[in-house]
């Protein structure tokens, strides 16, 4: 990848968080570690690897994100607010009465988003439906699956995993966001899961360990899911929960966390220096 | 449609019902796609999807899993039928069929098999006296206790192009015959089997029969006892349960379900607002299942004709 297109990726990472940080301060309070966390891997997904139209976000063919970690979803709108699916100004209605944009992502209300997710888990068994789906109308589009680590504890996620691998599923990409936390703390003292990438291999899934919050090495993992070859892939990313705003990453529990005005214009304020350091 | 009661088993199975009309659907039509959780051989649906597993999937046991595969299929524009037996279909999998295919509006058509006692040699753990309830909480959700095997041919194929999440019970084994051959059975519509004045029994499933002999038992002691059949407990035909009971002023309802939550309290939701009239239940009380021959566990929980005789009577003392 060119050094112009990485820093590219990278300010629409830094973008993302912006948004995200612009919808979670206009409610008060939201997810935002865990928003931040996925920030990169959506700007790789939707700035360079997925085939989409914003302007057809329903094209059968098309691409799909199933972010089962659906409590990201101010990232996922973030990200579609940027490439136009609907108007900025809408992240200001982050879950405010009536809204589009609720707390999870929802199929039914936001355009551009692809699939309703909550309950954790269950996006994972939605993406392998997609996937198969594709797979049955002859399309060559893939499914992305982000899914939480503390999400993993879902007996569901490895339902799911055993299923895309014994269907074959090589249209089927699943990526762990591994920020070692979850709600209550360190996802290692939470509840152990072990080593996740032992763990997808053995399910049968071609698997890959990169760092997570960089464009790079995210981009060189999602290239090589292009061909298939009769297994789901697997690309453990290695994230900081609250990756971007040091403050948000350095506090423990950080799952979901009041932003104040004072925090929103210094967070901002930062991240716009970042951005303007990346397009200078 | 055509009534053709007369007491007697239809000779066919519904497993054999459901083997058949499977395959039929998925080869008339290219969008239709059929799941099972490892159960494939209960229904014979197996041969076929050996030889066709693209669009008839063995998902191994995991229902959760299968309800959400499912789903996302939907999303593709596939019109999926989802079966596994009914506690594995109704509580095992409820927040996936609410959340991924209710609440997401993945529309998905759910078999539920060997409802209740019908469950018979499963016994108590597979045994689902409240799989109705579950499924009536779901908004919009359709829910089929089924009546005969042609009653079943005639809702599956409404259910695979019905919108929302549709959820059909049915026992593997035979039904007494009620309707004949190619009865069309429109979801949302009760069935009157037979005329009566003093009280209406409402029922479904397997205690139609129970309330058709009750009714003619009824007969024989000058008590003329209306027979609705409520196939569709959900949507109910509150027109038909209203209609009824001005006609007749009480009710007994008969199901092979929990009295909670199932086709008892729908019909209670009706009269309460609509009509109110004494009524009673012919229905499992606050109890789990258990082991059994199918005539034993109708006697056990009470879902037999006698029992719908002297609750209808009890009734009617009390109508006044």
């Amino acid at each position: 990848m060119e050094e112009r297109e990485v820093r590219e990726l990278k300010a629409f990472a830094v973008q993302i968080r912006m948004a995200a940080i612009e919808a979670i301060h206009s409610i008060g309070s939201g997810h935002i570690g865990g928003a931040l966390s996925i920030a990169d891997v959506l700007a790789v997904l939707y700035g360079r690897e997925m085939d989409i139209d914003p302007a057809d976000p329903r094209k059968p063919d098309r691409d799909k994100l199933v972010c089962s970690k659906g409590h990201a979803g101010p990232a996922v709108y973030g990200t579609l607010a940027l490439k136009g699916y609907f108007p900025y100004e809408e992240l200001k209605t982050l879950n405010h009465p009536g809204t589009r944009l609720p707390s999870h992502c929802d199929r039914n209300k936001t355009p551009g988003v692809d699939m309703t997710t909550g309950s954790l888990g269950q996006g994972t068994s939605l993406a392998c439906g997609m996937a198969m789906g594709d797979k049955l109308r002859g399309y060559k589009s893939r499914t992305f699956l982000i899914v939480g680590d503390g999400e993993s504890d879902e007996g569901q996620v490895w339902e799911a995993c055993s299923f895309a691998a014994a269907k074959g599923l090589d249209n089927l990409v699943l990526l762990l966001d591994w920020n070692k936390k979850q709600l209550d703390g360190w996802a290692d003292d939470v509840y152990p899961m072990g080593d996740y990438v032992a763990k997808f291999e053995s399910f049968g899934f071609d698997t890959v360990l990169v760092n997570g919050n960089d464009v790079s090495a995210l981009a060189a993992a999602l290239e090589r899911t292009r061909e298939g070859k009769g297994k789901p892939f697997a690309i453990v990313m290695d994230t900081v929960k609250g990756f971007g705003v040091q403050e948000v990453a350095d506090t423990v529990m950080n799952h979901s966390l009041p932003v104040s005005d004072e925090q929103y214009e210094r967070w901002t304020a930062q991240l716009k220096a970042e951005l303007a350091e990346l397009e200078g | 449609m055509e009534i053709v009661y007369n007491g007697e088993l239809d000779p066919r199975l519904c497993k054999a019902v459901l083997g058949e009309e499977i395959p039929a659907i998925l080869e008339e039509d290219p969008n239709v796609v059929y799941l099972d959780a490892d159960l494939m051989a209960c229904i014979g649906t197996g041969k076929y999807a050996k030889n066709n597993p693209a669009r008839a999937i063995d998902c191994g046991i995991a229902e959760a899993n299968m309800v959400g595969v499912a789903c996302g299929l939907a999303s593709a524009g596939f019109k999926p039928i989802v079966h596994t037996f009914g506690p594995f279909a109704s509580r095992r999998c409820f927040d996936q069929v609410f959340l991924s295919a209710g609440y997401a509006k993945n529309d998905i058509t759910v078999i539920g098999t060997d409802p209740g006692v019908t469950a018979t040699m499963n016994g108590g753990t597979h045994m689902p006296f409240e799989d109705m309830a579950l499924y009536r909480t779901i908004p919009t959700a359709t829910v089929i206790d089924v009546t005969d095997p042609n009653c079943l041919k005639s809702v599956l194929r409404q259910c695979v192009d019905r919108p929302g999440v549709k959820y059909i019970r049915v026992g593997r084994k035979q039904y007494a015959k009620v309707y004949a051959d190619g009865s069309d059975l429109p979801i949302g519509k009760a069935v009157t089997l037979r005329e009566g004045s003093d009280i209406v029994l409402f029922a479904s499933g397997i205690m139609v029969h129970e309330a058709m002999k009750a009714a003619e038992t009824l007969a024989q002691e000058g008590i003329q006892a209306a027979v609705v059949d409520c196939f569709t407990v959900k949507p109910l035909d509150a027109e038909a349960v209203e209609s009824w009971a001005r006609k007749t002023g009480a009710a007994v309802v008969c199901e092979n379900h929990s009295r909670h939550g199932g086709l008892y309290s729908a019909v209670l939701e009706v009269l309460a607002e609509k009509c109110p009239v004494p009524a009673a239940c012919v229905a499992v009380e606050d109890e789990f299942g258990e082991v059994g021959p199918q005539g034993y566990l109708q006697e056990r929980f009470g879902l037999t004709a006698e029992h719908v005789v002297s609750q209808a009577k009890a009734v009617l003392a009390r109508k006044g």
